[in-house]
């Protein structure tokens, strides 16, 4: 505890700084700042792995068994002659949703925007422990390589679906990737879960000691308000995760019986006796689902903020954003059986999940119409961060309202593992978290580097990005109604599906059309790190405290001494001051009333 | 070959835009405006047409996506009793749904575009008010409400199962990656089985206990031939990994778990044979058929066989991932009158016959 103190100490006296070299500057950095450069261009390159990996899977659904050079250049002797393999498909399912979920829109989004944003906007120097943050970014580092490796192992990576099911994942005779493949993945996951863990119980642990004088927990600014609860959700479900995970590994490399039971394969009666595979489905949904909620949560609470502040309005219904994030949070904790009506347990529960899983509808459409009302009468700059912030509060309508069909379980029986599915959670979590990610980029560029993002090139960005993914995703819909399973090779086998056929030309160019022009943000995000146009110090004219600090970092964010916080983060275009924004730094005028909230 | 072309395609036109967002880069040179990368009135104008430009490409892929796709016969054609009850509920979802989404996504680009930012014009300061919050709780409370009550009572009925009706009891027994049946025979009683019982030598291929009374006349088959109107209780296992039995015209699915049992029961209503009369089937089929024969052509074109024409029939797919050959692991199902079913029966080999006897 006392090392604690004299660091916090050592923090508020910046004169005797010891001189840092490059490595301790750039690389085992214990600055919360470049900690979260670290995780965007670490999520930035796996995002970029994630996102090929789809456009693979997609021009294999829709020219099936069809020669494809590319296959033949990334896929090597997964595809002979260049037409891919129906093993390395699965495995591409796989890694496409660990990557993108995990790695991506977790460790990528959250460890981004947390590590910058949670001291900046509190008004602290840095994290409470930088050391553990250090570790948390290293940790997760060490997991993305060991992912990325397994691709590179004799039998293939892990290719049981993101949900590795056993006894599917359990058994190397079942599945090729279920090797060394599988080994790897939990290997990785597990380093993963300790790095979350290590990042969330910072993130917490910052949120409630180091506030600034004044800065109220009702003053926060929404985007910490997520952070907050986004943090606590994973330390209470991610240790689910782990300990499933470490269940598994006992079953394949210890011949526990775990998940296992009455098995014969190739031929031999296993040994397995008495375990289930219902236990581990229950074990993965309890982070599995709010999981979805890890990704999204961030998402929103920078919507929240990128609106407000281009809307030049405060965010309508502060309380019942808190409100609903807290009850969103509590939901997603007891859902997760949505995932399983028909996994075999017991319908009773099925009916419990229902009635749960719907209930999250009432918070979520409170979020949209705030949203929506936040922009009524507003006098909105229409930023690259503010269209990818208003696309998100589109594409979370969108695929939120399907989510009332997948969480009937009387309707879920029919669509389950149908490409309805996929339509519904990439639209809700997949499109709707990235363009919180996109927004947040634009957004909180200048921050990072202090330099602009081009607005045009972010412009050509979103709007091709915009009606691509809606041109990917809508249809899908469609397609899922008329019964077609997810994660099959190819369709041909079912003359049944024939008439869908066309159907998945237009979305997988689509989705290449799309893909490609993630280039242009590729483009723009890396050149501006050096080319970009000098940032002023508060270029969005913003309220929250981050746009007080000096451009150039300095460690310790403020030169002098950290300001107090005299009002919450939302006067924008309030009665009685001359300019649009009142920073929260701006004390109270004589009279001035502050809002209830 | 498709795919490349595609993608040079894409490579040209985004070199293009590039070059395109350069040009427009050297017109401005001359404007040296300290922030010149935030938005400007101009930006806002531009992108609050977009916004209504978008808003109306969703209710266009909207109306087309409906029309085109919106009575896929698997939406409004059930082959099962309790079918139509699962598809009134998406209906009334769908209404819901479309509903809100046309309401909403208006108010969201609309207000988007309404008030695109002027410079010099100050927002409405307007940060709560409890009475709003209120509506928009408590709608979708109300709303939410009816559905969960109609959805409990959909589900309750489906998955209470009457064995009181005396159901044909039918074991689905799932293999990486084929599909099983197994009839209860006479006594309308499976045999017990584990997995720990198989005998390949024996052909004792679904581990069906030998010394079980019950199991002598229990039918083992590769295809699910079901009687129309007579209530079917399935009886899921599974040899290996987790399947799922999906069943799509029959609204059924229940996923097939190794060391456990699980059942789903329905009741067939459409033979087979009246299912291919309906006019649905019949424009799907033949649209189906349109497709293949010009595919057909192409792939004699390359010197390959055509492909055949395609009949409708029941299937029953596997829904959960199970490995490499998860894309083609399915049953075809006959739904038949009573007498075609018995007829059919008859032509099968009892359990007690189909053992081979080792020497």
């Amino acid at each position: 505890m006392s090392a604690h103190v004299e660091d916090a100490h050592a923090h508020d006296d910046h004169g005797h700084h010891p001189k840092e070299t490059f490595i301790t500057k750039y690389i085992f950095s214990q600055d919360h700042k470049m900690i979260a450069k670290q995780y965007l261009i670490t999520g930035t390159i796996m995002g970029v792995i994630g996102v090929m990996m789809s456009l693979m899977m997609r021009m294999q659904i829709a020219w099936p068994e069809e020669p494809n050079v590319i296959f033949k250049a990334l896929l090597g002797k997964w595809a002979p002659e260049g037409v891919m393999d129906a093993d390395i498909y699965l495995a591409l399912v796989t890694i496409h949703g660990t990557i993108m979920v995990f790695f991506v829109l977790t460790a990528g989004l959250s460890g981004t925007f947390s590590n910058l944003l949670i001291p900046l906007q509190i008004g602290a120097r840095d994290m409470a422990s930088g050391f553990l943050n250090m570790v948390s970014y290293w940790l997760f580092f060490i997991s993305s390589v060991i992912m990325v490796c397994s691709f590179f192992v004799e039998a293939g990576p892990a290719a049981a679906g993101w949900t590795i099911y056993p006894p599917l994942s359990a058994l190397p005779l079942a599945q090729g990737g279920s090797g060394m493949g599988m080994t790897l993945w939990l290997v990785s996951m597990a380093i993963f879960i300790a790095s979350s863990l290590l990042g969330s119980l910072n993130y917490v642990v910052t949120v409630i000691n180091l506030r600034t004088k004044g800065m109220s927990m009702t003053r926060l600014p929404l985007t910490i308000w997520a952070f907050f609860v986004t943090a606590i959700i994973g330390i209470i479900s991610f240790p689910v995760l782990l300990s499933a995970a470490l269940l598994l590994i006992m079953d394949r490399s210890f011949g526990t019986s775990f998940f296992l039971s009455d098995i014969f394969i190739q031929g031999e009666v296993l040994h397995y006796q008495g375990g289930s595979p219902v236990l581990f489905e229950h074990l993965f949904w309890f982070l599995g689902h709010p999981e979805v909620y890890i990704v999204l949560l961030p998402a929103l609470g920078i919507t929240s903020e990128i609106i407000a502040t281009n809307s030049r309005k405060p965010i309508f219904g502060y309380r019942a954003m808190v409100a609903s994030i807290l009850a969103i949070a509590f939901l997603s904790t007891i859902v997760w059986g949505h995932h399983m009506f028909i996994s075999g347990m017991n319908p009773f529960l099925g009916s419990v999940f229902t009635f749960t899983t719907l209930l999250i509808a009432i918070p979520s459409a409170v979020k949209a119409f705030n949203y929506i009302t936040t922009l009524w009468k507003g006098n909105l700059q229409m930023n690259p961060a503010m269209l990818f912030s208003i696309g998100l509060v589109s594409t979370f309508i969108t695929g939120g309202l399907t989510g009332i069909i997948l969480g009937d379980s009387a309707l879920d029986i029919n669509v389950h593992d149908t490409y309805f599915v996929v339509a519904h959670f990439h639209l809700v979590m997949g499109i709707s978290a990235l363009y919180g990610m996109f927004a947040g980029i634009y957004h909180w560029f200048p921050k990072m580097f202090g330099r602009m993002l081009n607005k045009k090139l972010g412009y050509i960005h979103f709007w091709v990005t915009a009606v691509c993914a809606y041109g990917v995703f809508f249809p899908m819909h469609f397609i899922g109604m008329a019964g077609l399973p997810r994660r099959y090779y190819t369709n041909s086998n079912f003359p049944l599906f024939d008439d869908l056929a066309n159907v998945n030309v237009v979305i997988t160019l689509f989705a290449l059309i799309g893909g490609v022009f993630q280039l242009v943000f590729l483009y723009n995000f890396f050149a501006s790190i050096f080319y970009g146009k000098k940032a002023v110090q508060n270029p969005w004219r913003s309220n929250t405290m981050e746009w007080t600090t000096p451009v150039e970092h300095i460690h310790g964010n403020w030169p002098g001494a950290i300001p107090e916080v005299h009002r919450w983060a939302y006067d924008y275009s309030k009665p009685g001051h001359e300019d649009d924004f009142v920073p929260q730094t701006v004390p109270m005028y004589e009279g001035e009333e502050e809002l209830q909230h | 070959m498709t795919a490349l072309l595609s993608i040079l395609v894409l490579v040209f036109i985004l070199v293009a835009i590039w070059q395109m967002v350069k040009i427009f880069d050297l017109t401005q040179v001359g404007n040296k405006e300290a922030n010149n990368q935030v938005a400007n009135d101009t930006d806002n104008r531009i992108n609050g047409y977009l916004m209504i430009g978008f808003l109306i490409f969703i209710y266009v892929i909207t109306i087309i996506c409906f029309v085109k796709f919106g009575d896929l016969p698997l939406m409004s054609n059930s082959a099962s009793e309790h079918g139509p009850g699962i598809d009134n509920l998406m209906i009334i979802s769908m209404i819901v749904i479309f509903f809100v989404q046309t309401v909403t996504q208006f108010l969201l680009h609309y207000f988007a575009y309404k008030y695109k930012g002027e410079k010099g014009r100050k927002a409405l300061f307007f940060a709560d008010n409890n009475k709003l919050e209120a509506i928009w709780t408590i709608i979708p409370v109300i709303v939410l409400a009816g559905l969960i009550i109609q959805g409990l009572f959909t589900w309750t009925n489906i998955m209470n199962i009457d064995t009181s009706k005396d159901p044909l009891v039918v074991e689905l027994y799932a293999q990486q990656f084929n599909w099983k049946a197994r009839y209860a025979g006479q006594d309308n009683t499976l045999g017990k089985a584990n997995v720990r019982l198989i005998d390949i030598d024996r052909a004792n291929i679904l581990g069906v206990d030998e010394s079980d009374p019950n199991a002598q006349d229990d039918i083992i088959t590769t295809e699910l031939h079901l009687p129309v109107g007579k209530p079917v209780l399935f009886k899921m296992r599974s040899q290996d990994v987790l399947h799922s039995a999906y069943m799509p015209h029959f609204r059924a699915q229940m996923n097939c778990v190794p060391g456990m049992i699980t059942q789903f029961s329905f009741t067939p209503t459409k033979t087979t044979a009246e299912m291919r009369e309906t006019p649905e089937m019949i424009d799907k089929v033949a649209n189906i058929n349109r497709i293949r024969v010009e595919k057909s052509k192409e792939l004699v074109a390359k010197g390959e066989e055509g492909l055949e024409r395609y009949e409708f029939d029941y299937l029953l797919l596997c829904n959960k991932i199970c490995g490499k050959s998860h894309y083609n692991m399915q049953m075809k199902i006959i739904v038949e009158t009573q007498e075609e079913y018995e007829a059919w029966l008859k032509t099968q080999k009892e359990f007690k016959y189909s053992l081979v006897t080792v020497e």
